[in-house]
């Protein structure tokens, strides 16, 4: 997978190889907490949500920078998503990343993780095939599977570390530290790899306003479609994905909701004298008025 | 489908087992679900020395078990256990395949989907058998506040992962019988790419908000410092401990360790008693375990308010105080 520099402009190519070149890969996640949901599909109406870059995207990015300042660096931020999800590789931008792709196309609707990281994985092969190190969020704030990480780095077939709290770079090994199963461990990889991160110790720094209004005034994000990435319909989106979603309902569903007001010595009253058993069997007493 | 009989796997994960009973209770889920398409327990077991496991899930339900015993095996490992597993399932294409959501787990299982070609469904909170014979999964989406149920119509095996403490397990039977199968180290075994340098067992952490059965959770909707500490006097009386949310951690009313949310602390009480909270879905996420849920907020329209089974549209420290007021007397009698 490793491809050769180029001949020509060899001094800027071998200051090009000592980079270490990240891929971080992110995703916009909806700020509000009631989302509409097409009750037929089954699917989130994104469209209809205020989106932010989802907590531990950013911290995975704030390792890659901190790598970047420790090693010199490059790194690439991808996302997969409609095309309001520019707006995160916008923020990644001010923060520092180096270049933006946003993979983007109404067939990769409705996909589950396989067919995410089957697209994802595609995206890093084709336009940065020469990485080093592919960091990820170890899980998303909507989602929470947790799942595309991993999944990516078995498509790119390298290895691969999962929610890792923290990492350090000596040459081309990669040592970090994850607390896993109540064990705290220390593992090493060679790159190239994979790591999901937590939020644990990469707290995302803070970027002014300012910044921010002058990356987005940057055109430097590319775009590409399922065309660009050599995928077909069978590959993305619902088509490419084993999961099928049945229902979505409330979970609130099968919930009384009774709904008391009135003075707080009333309510309390009534509570205790309607469901004095619910709290009663918890607590160990009987909560029986004396009469 | 292979030879005879349907199989349903589980994957046995036996790190930590004292805190980690979670394969017992998806051996004991898949035994029903076993029941419904007429299949058989299987149980894998990789690693060294582990024939104490072996015995184990035999007295709690496995009626089949593959054992894979070797020095090399020793340490949990990706690499090489995604390797014996993929093997394994290939030969034997089991209907069902059930993880437990340990970090192991929640690693091993996505991994193990992909080389497999297969959908995985995560933190599934309920295993069915549907009419047509399919895994309905119920799993959890957008945080909590919707369910989702979700089926693989085509690809085998059915994967999925399950938190532990969702199932019950089945007690221990020393009658129990289970067909042993000793699976030789496969010659094919790759290096693994993953080094472990070092492993070192925490300190067991005193989880007193994630084991609480009664918790009381205060919001910004508490209005001060002062108030917010009639909480804890509530929470004395119930015997239970007190939550936060992130504006009163911030606000120092409380401990960072009372922070109750998504990427903190996932709490799972039989009652929650919720005061002054709207919340927030990076709040909620982290109640989606809990029981009987009552609210307490100014605003009847809140989102706790909609997910409570007693919505209380009043202030909340005075409710609070009645709370206690009331409790003293009627435990007092
Ligand atoms: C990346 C990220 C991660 C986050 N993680 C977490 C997390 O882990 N945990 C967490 O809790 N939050 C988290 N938050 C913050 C979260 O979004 C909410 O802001 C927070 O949960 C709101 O807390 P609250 O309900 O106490 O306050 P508010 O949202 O301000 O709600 C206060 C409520 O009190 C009610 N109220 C006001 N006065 C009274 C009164 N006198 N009597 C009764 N009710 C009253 C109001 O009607 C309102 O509903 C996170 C946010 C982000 C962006």
């Amino acid at each position: 997978m490793r491809e050769a520099p180029p001949e020509s402009g060899r001094n800027h190519d071998a200051l090009e190889a000592a980079l270490v070149k990240m891929i971080v890969c992110m995703k916009q996640v909806p700020m509000v907490s009631e989302l509409p949901w097409d009750r037929k599909t089954g699917l989130l109406k994104r469209e209809a949500a205020e989106g932010m870059m989802n907590p531990a995207c950013k911290s995975a990015l704030e390792a890659a920078l901190r790598i970047k300042e420790g090693h010199g660096g490059h790194i690439t931020a991808i996302t997969m998503g409609p095309p309001m999800a520019a707006e995160i590789l916008h923020e990644a931008l001010s923060m520092g990343a180096d270049r933006c792709l946003l993979v983007s196309d109404p067939r990769m609707a409705g996909a589950d993780t396989m067919a995410t990281s089957a697209v994802l994985a595609r995206a890093i092969e084709t336009f940065c095939s020469d990485f080093d190190l592919v960091l990820c969020g170890c899980h998303t704030s909507d989602s929470e599977t947790a799942q595309v990480g991993p999944q990516m780095g078995e498509e790119l077939g390298i290895s691969s570390i999962a929610s890792v709290d923290d990492l350090k770079l000596t040459g081309r090994r990669l040592r970090v530290e994850r607390v896993s199963d109540h064990f705290l461990e220390t593992l090493e990889m060679d790159l190239p790899g994979l790591v999901t991160v937590t939020t644990a110790h990469y707290t995302p720094r803070y970027i002014p306003m300012a910044g921010l209004q002058d990356a987005f005034r940057e055109p430097s994000i590319l775009t590409a479609g399922a065309h660009d990435l050599g995928m077909d319909e069978a590959e993305l989106g619902l088509e490419g994905s084993p999961t099928r979603i049945l229902e979505v309902f409330s979970s609130t569903a099968g919930k009384q909701n009774v709904v008391l007001a009135g003075t707080p010595r009333k309510i309390v009253e009534e509570l205790f004298e309607r469901f004095d058993d619910a709290i009663g069997s918890v607590i160990r007493k009987d909560l029986k008025a004396v009469k | 489908m292979g030879e005879g009989k349907r199989s349903i796997w589980v994957f046995g994960d036996y790190r930590n087992y004292f805190q980690n009973r979670v394969t017992l209770q998806l051996i004991s889920r898949a035994s029903d679900l076993a029941k419904a398409i007429d299949a058989t327990v299987c149980v894998t077991v990789f690693g060294h020395g582990v024939d104490e496991w072996v015995w184990e899930y035999t007295c709690h339900g496995a009626r089949k078990i593959y054992v894979c015993d070797h020095e090399k095996l020793k340490f949990y490992s990706n690499d090489i256990y995604l390797h014996l597993m993929e093997k394994l399932v290939r030969e034997h294409r089991p209907e069902i395949l059930l993880v437990g959501a340990t970090a192991f787990g929640r690693e091993f299982a996505p991994r193990l989907a992909k080389r497999l070609k297969t959908g995985l469904t995560a933190d599934c909170i309920g295993l069915d058998i549907g009419e047509d014979g399919l895994l309905v999964q119920t799993a959890p989406a957008f945080g909590g506040n919707m369910l989702t149920k979700i089926v693989t119509p085509v690809k085998r095996p059915q994967m999925a992962t399950v938190r532990p403490g969702t199932f019950q397990e089945i007690p221990h039977d020393n009658d129990a019988v289970a067909e042993i199968v000793r699976v030789p180290l496969p010659d094919d075994l790759p290096e693994d790419r993953v080094t472990l340098v070092s492993s070192v067992r925490q300190p067991e952490r005193v989880q007193k908000l994630e084991d609480a059965a009664v918790v009381v959770c205060g919001g910004r909707g508490m209005g001060s410092r002062k108030k917010f500490r009639n909480l804890y006097e509530l929470a004395r009386i119930l015997g239970g401990e007190v939550g936060a949310t992130r504006p009163v951690v911030y606000s120092k009313w409380a401990d960072e360790e009372a922070l109750v949310g998504q990427a903190d602390k996932h709490i799972s009480p039989r009652v929650l008693i919720s005061f002054g909270i709207s919340g927030a879905i990076q709040h909620t996420a982290g109640i989606r375990d809990a029981g009987f849920i009552i609210a307490v907020n100014k605003n009847p329209h809140a989102t706790m308010m909609k997910m409570a089974d007693v919505a209380i549209v009043a202030d909340a420290n005075q409710v609070c105080t009645a709370l206690i007021k009331e409790l003293r007397k009627r435990i007092r009698s």
